[in-house]
């Protein structure tokens, strides 16, 4: 995983460089290379990429161009807000995701299996911003009043700003739910299947503790899985949630920046985001662990 | 795991009759609707699209660019079926020509996606060693991205034209697809009718394309409907931000961009019909894919 990290961080720059150079066509000539001179991208990229490197491992995140301000301190406000908005989510999303499933699963091939498994196939098929979309036209239609279009911190009024994030996470989350109900289906009509979830029906459990207590703990292995890589993921989609809902998180951030083409900050994020992916899967690895005492690692 | 005969009763005669000729292609199909409505339904829906994307022309009412200053932000009526934009455009027609910008470009950066990722699939799974080694590593930092930030990164990176969008949206197709032909690449490299092969003296290019390839069509093509899916989430939702088909082409994602926001309250159509167009095109492609899955991946038969 460290090589990984390594050589995105070799990739990023890269990337970004080829984005200014190709629009770069914005300013006269002599102003563009003046520019291009203060910012120091006139130099060779692989120049460029030792100096990241090198400014990287003192803690130093480089400018923001747009901003002239260091790029952690353009960052370090956004992150609680997407953060927060991953988190709501991902909680909706699990709430949503593992009871449906598990009754899919429960239910196979009835009607209700079949109405639950459109359900979610639907969520997977709309995009979450026009569902976000939807959700405020809605509340304007029917009960005639619109959250505000500017975010407002929790400390000035909790419970606009718990709406300003419900909605959002509402349909992000519904769309993250249609994966896990779908991997909570199949690995509980594994798991159903198995000796001693029949020794426990035999035994004249409730169904109740079959199902909850028995059968789901083992099912959960491969959800954990979704759950982690749906929550590293869900940034993706925040991308054009956060815009649709003007709030100001990394997603959104991460649009403008590239639209400006303030590639510290670019760099930066798409950084973060890349970090944010690699710690979930940590983390899941680490649970499995936790989860089925037969996974074990340090061999 | 449930085991059933491979060949008598499952849909893979769809893929493996095609060669054939006439009825076991035809008795395949059927069987498939039969076994699998909802992903029938789907392939239906797919072939409307289609259809409406190679005849737009005919289907449109309106020219779906010209604007009209006297007619904007018009409601549903006879005239304008699904109202009209700002601009004074037909939504419905621009709908319609929408479907054939959407499909090519979500079938074709699929294809462009799932063909790179799956020679690199290919010769990763079949040489091993430090080739494989090497790409896989590469292909770890691509999916170390969320799909639409590595896309959104390539748009940016290429800027706002058709062939570029469907080049963006490919690449982060490339690592899922070469993931996916990779493995199966792995366990038919093992088979005893590769060895034979091998000791008959055929060459490595030989077997590689045309022993071990035919053999993973089955998961190319489950992979390619998955992500077809996804393809045309993300052209939407570039094109939302601005980053993706550049105008005057009509693109769903285009449709409901910052401009149609800012007039949502007062012409709710404008937000509400391109969105259930992309969630239906999606819906289809996901419906078909999952019945295809199902029938054609083994481990999953019988479920």
């Amino acid at each position: 995983m460290s090589i990984v990290i390594f050589v995105l961080l070799r990739l990023a720059p890269g990337n970004i460089v080829d984005i200014l150079f190709a629009t770069g066509g914005y300013v006269s000539e002599a102003d563009k290379a003046a520019i291009m001179k203060e910012l120091g991208i006139d130099r060779p990229i692989w120049v460029q990429y030792l100096d990241w490197l090198r400014s990287l491992a003192t803690g130093d995140l480089g400018k923001s161009y747009r901003y002239d301000l260091p790029a952690w301190q353009v960052i370090r406000p956004l992150i609680p807000v997407t953060v927060e908005l991953a988190v709501l989510s991902t909680i909706i999303a699990v709430l949503l995701g593992v009871p449906t499933g598990v009754v899919s699963a429960v239910r196979q091939d009835t009607a209700l299996d079949y109405a639950l498994r459109v359900f979610s196939l639907a969520g997977l098929s709309m995009p979450s911003f026009w569902l976000g979309m939807v959700i405020i036209l809605g509340m304007v239609a029917w009960l005639g009043w619109i959250p505000p279009v500017t975010y407002v911190p929790a400390h000035e009024n909790l419970t606009i700003h718990a709406v300003q994030f419900l909605l959002p996470a509402l349909a992000v989350g519904y769309r993250s739910s249609a994966l896990i109900t779908r991997i909570t289906r199949s690995a509980m009509l594994e798991v159903l299947r198995e000796d001693y979830v029949r020794t426990a029906w035999a035994k004249g459990q409730r169904a109740a503790a079959v199902i909850w207590r028995h059968a789901l703990k083992n099912a959960m292995l491969p959800v954990v899985t979704v759950i982690g890589i749906e929550f590293a993921f869900l940034i993706g989609g925040l991308v054009v949630t956060e815009t649709v809902f003007n709030l100001p998180g990394v997603a959104r951030f991460l649009v403008q920046a590239i639209l400006w083409r303030d590639y510290p900050i670019v760099q930066n994020l798409v950084m973060f985001i890349a970090i944010v992916v690699v710690l979930s899967n940590l983390v899941v690895d680490l649970l499995y662990g936790w989860l089925d005492p037969r996974v074990r690692y340090g061999d | 795991m449930a085991t059933r005969p491979v060949a008598a009763d499952t849909g893979l005669e769809l893929v493996t009759a095609a060669p054939r000729p006439g009825a076991g292609a035809w008795a395949g199909l059927r069987r498939f609707c039969r076994r699998k409505p909802l992903g029938a339904a789907g392939g239906l829906l797919m072939v409307v699209m289609a259809l409406t994307a190679i005849f737009a022309e005919a289907l449109a009412t309106h020219d779906p660019i010209a604007t009209d200053a006297a007619n904007t932000l018009a409601r549903p009526d006879a005239e304008h079926w699904l109202g009209s934009d700002h601009l004074g455009r037909d939504i419905y027609s621009r709908i319609v020509h929408g479907t054939r910008v959407s499909l090519v470009v979500g079938v074709l950066s699929t294809l462009l996606g799932s063909v790179l990722g799956g020679i690199v699939g290919l010769l990763s799974g079949y040489l091993g060693g430090k080739t494989d080694l090497l790409s896989q590593r590469v292909l770890d930092i691509l999916q170390g991205l969320p799909l639409l930030v590595l896309a959104l990164v390539m748009a940016a990176a290429l800027g706002p034209s058709v062939p570029n969008v469907i080049v963006a949206i490919s690449i982060p197709i490339i690592p899922r697809a070469a993931r996916v032909i990779r493995s199966s690449v792995l366990s038919i490299r093992e088979m005893p009718y590769i060895e034979a092969a091998r000791a008959l003296g055929v060459g490595h290019a030989r077997i590689a394309f045309r022993h071990i390839l035919p053999n993973t069509m089955g998961p190319f093509i489950v992979l390619c409907t998955a992500q077809l899916g996804s393809a045309i989430l993300v052209e939407a939702a570039l094109s939302f931000l601005g980053l993706g088909i550049p105008e005057p082409y009509p693109s769903w994602g285009r449709m409901l961009s910052v401009s149609a926001a800012e007039y949502a309250q007062k012409a709710p159509h404008l937000v509400l019909f391109p969105g259930i167009a992309i969630s239906l095109a999606v819906f289809a492609s996901n419906l078909l894919g999952d019945a295809l899955r199902d029938t054609l991946d083994p481990r999953l038969r019988g479920r």
